[in-house]
């Protein structure tokens, strides 16, 4: 494994939390460095985690993904050291964490775990204040940051501040658990299978809120889960374990989807690859056509001339904030007898250029003539997009991907390649290779 | 002279004899109630240790408390201390047993949380484990109340203070005309003093029992 230079801004664990709200800008992650990270239980004849070796950016999302009992959850544990390794090192920030005080070391890294872990005989407030009245916060501050975390988690403060965890959902909990891991602001975020416990529909928005989160924060986090399609929608980079925890791929998820290094990787990512590769594309990044329009407020002949002109038959009316608002096509007017009120078809669904393309797909597929209007700001037309469309930059994207894939596979061996030659020299003049 | 000319005329003896049973009492338990919680606070992470602790104590329980307080005599003299002794020995079995359950009861994920975010070993102790295991704690302590009551009655065989000597003088002069008279106000002054105390839990179950696992 070779060494490389971390050069991004990182922040190494011991310094002191930033006050809270005062300082956004700052890159607040950290880098960590797990170097022949190695669990064996006494009495085990395999180690239940096996020699990792990985290396994760200061402000990236990380998901381990892999099958249960794969020594994942053990792999995340022994980064705050709520499982003691008994081999390798742990760097955060740079900073070698194997030895040091593992109570102050979890201070410094926040944990979110399935169903929340939030502590029942305490209110909602102060869960979030243990960590920072555990490091010596004044109260002020602990109180300011509640409010704050609380807002950052989209819980109304006031609302919730004094309730306690069995009065509220599944997600609300979930969200306070998140609260409270980042209260004192830890570089590193540590997350056990968060959402795997609430059901789609919140995990969904969870799922959703976290990436928001990220974006404002651009914390480190380690995310465990064992759904691929999480990982997928989640991570800057995912790594693919198998038993003992081996890296089976660690890759960007559309490197993963296009490209998955073996049969054991392609098993997990499962069917449908191509399908999946449309969550990780937005409607702002594929071609979206210009459509004829005409807003209620022309004058009836304009729109009778357009329709009639044969370029099209059929346009796109829009309301008077120039939200599309109905299809017309050329019989439709002569129907209605000239009424605008009556004639064509309501749009009964847009996209904005947020959406997936899976979204955008699923709308084009239930739309009876198969295209959907794109909106922007207020909901504003934009454009529209068509099976045509989606069909071509689908096949462009996965083209790329797999040139991606190429380039990217050519360059590991050509590092191999220079390894082995360095191994090679190094190996006559008595050095051991590592 | 009937039951009610009885308590009129001894309500003096009565009440200071009902204050020494209840402070007797209530002192053994505040001593009970710290051993057992520190020995099930010891024991409950180990299988083997916390079943030495539930047997000790039930062993102990089984000694018929005539006997426990006849076998203090020749150890501690009379008085006061057999009787403390005593009580505060059958007051550990409840408290350790429930303290043990409660301790064991508190979801691991909880205690794997308060780790994670970084809690030392006492304050997951304080902090976590030792409020949600309470509410069982303090069950266990009112069942044990409400077994010392009775056993303190005994006391009085070894000179100790309390209603028992009350009854034990009605027993010692069957037949005289106040004999029934004594027994029944101390019976009726330590179910009287059972109940107060029981009705003062509930008011300390309310009290410190946080609202949130307040079932």
């Amino acid at each position: 494994m070779p060494e490389s230079v971390t050069t991004t801004g990182a922040t190494p664990p011991g310094d002191p939390a930033p006050s809270g709200g005062s300082d956004e800008t700052k890159a607040t992650g950290a880098t960590i460095e797990l170097e022949n990270l190695t669990k064996r239980y006494p009495g085990a004849a395999d180690a239940a985690v096996d020699s990792v070796n990985m290396e994760i950016k200061a402000g990236e999302l990380v998901i381990f993904v892999g099958p249960s009992g794969c020594g994942k959850s053990t792999t995340l544990k022994m980064i705050n050291r709520l499982i003691e390794p008994t081999g390798g090192r742990i760097r955060i920030g740079g900073e070698d964490v194997t030895d040091m005080d593992s109570v102050k070391l979890r201070r410094k890294i926040g944990y979110a775990i399935q169903s929340s872990g939030l502590f029942p005989h305490m209110t909602v407030a102060q869960n979030i204040a243990l960590v920072p009245r555990m490091v010596g916060w004044s109260k002020s501050k602990i109180k300011g940051r509640v409010e704050e975390m609380l807002d950052l988690v989209g819980l109304d403060p006031g609302e919730f501040r004094g309730r306690y965890p069995r009065q509220l959902s599944g997600g609300q909990q979930q969200r306070v658990g998140v609260a409270r891991a980042l209260a004192a602001d830890p570089p590193v975020l540590l997350m056990d299978e968060p959402f795997g416990a609430v059901d789609p529909i919140t995990r969904d928005h969870l799922q959703d809120e976290l990436i928001r989160l990220q974006h404002e924060l651009h914390k480190t986090i380690v995310f465990v889960t064992h759904d691929f399609d999480e990982a997928i929608k989640l991570g800057d980079r995912i790594a693919v374990l198998r038993e003992h925890s081996h890296i089976a791929q660690f890759d960007t998820p559309e490197a993963i989807l296009t490209n998955p290094a073996d049969d054991f990787v392609s098993g997990f990512v499962g069917a449908g690859a191509a399908l999946k590769r449309l969550n990780l594309t937005r409607v702002r990044d594929v071609e979206i056509r210009d459509y004829p329009t005409v807003t209620v407020d022309d004058p009836l002949q304009d729109i009778f001339d357009k329709l009639r002109s044969g370029k099209v038959n059929e346009i796109l009316l829009l309301d008077k904030r120039g939200r599309p608002y109905k299809w017309l096509r050329r019989g439709d007017m002569m129907r209605a007898r000239g009424s605008l009120a009556r004639a064509g078809t309501l749009v009964h669904d847009t996209v904005t250029r947020d959406a997936t393309l899976r979204d955008a797909l699923e709308a084009v597929l239930t739309d009876n003539a198969g295209r959907v209007a794109v909106t922007g700001r207020r909901g504003a037309y934009e454009g529209v997009v068509d099976m045509q469309t989606l069909m071509n930059s689908v096949h462009e994207l996965l083209e790329a991907d797999r040139l991606d894939a190429m380039e990217h596979q050519h360059e590991l061996e050509e590092q191999r390649h220079a390894q082995t030659l360095q191994a090679q020299e190094g190996g006559g003049t008595g050095e051991v290779p590592r | 002279m009937n039951f009610w000319e009885y308590l009129g005329s001894r309500h003096q003896q009565l009440l200071t004899d009902a204050y020494q049973h209840a402070s007797a009492v209530f002192q053994c338990m505040v001593v009970a109630t710290v051993i057992g919680v520190l020995i099930g606070v010891a024991t409950y992470r180990s299988d083997w240790a916390g079943s030495v602790a539930t047997t000790a104590t039930s062993t102990i329980l089984t000694i018929p408390s005539l006997a426990m307080i006849g076998l203090l005599i020749p150890i501690v003299g009379l008085g006061v201390a057999p009787t403390v002794v005593a009580l505060t020995l059958y007051g550990l079995l409840p408290i350790v047993r429930n303290s043990i359950v409660g301790l064991r009861g508190v979801d691991s994920t909880l205690v794997d949380a308060a780790r994670g975010i970084g809690m030392s070993r006492t304050a997951q102790l304080l902090r976590v484990e030792l409020p949600l295991a309470w509410p069982p704690i303090l069950t266990g302590i009112r069942v044990a109340t409400q077994m010392l009551m009775g056993i303190a009655a005994i006391a009085a065989f070894a000179s100790g203070p309390g209603l028992g000597n009350e009854i034990f003088r009605g027993i010692a002069s069957l037949g005289s005309k106040n004999a029934l008279n004594q027994v029944l106000a101390g019976t009726l002054g330590i179910v009287v003093l059972a109940l107060l105390f029981d009705a003062a839990y509930v008011l300390i179950g309310r009290l410190t029992i946080p609202r949130g696992i307040r079932a």
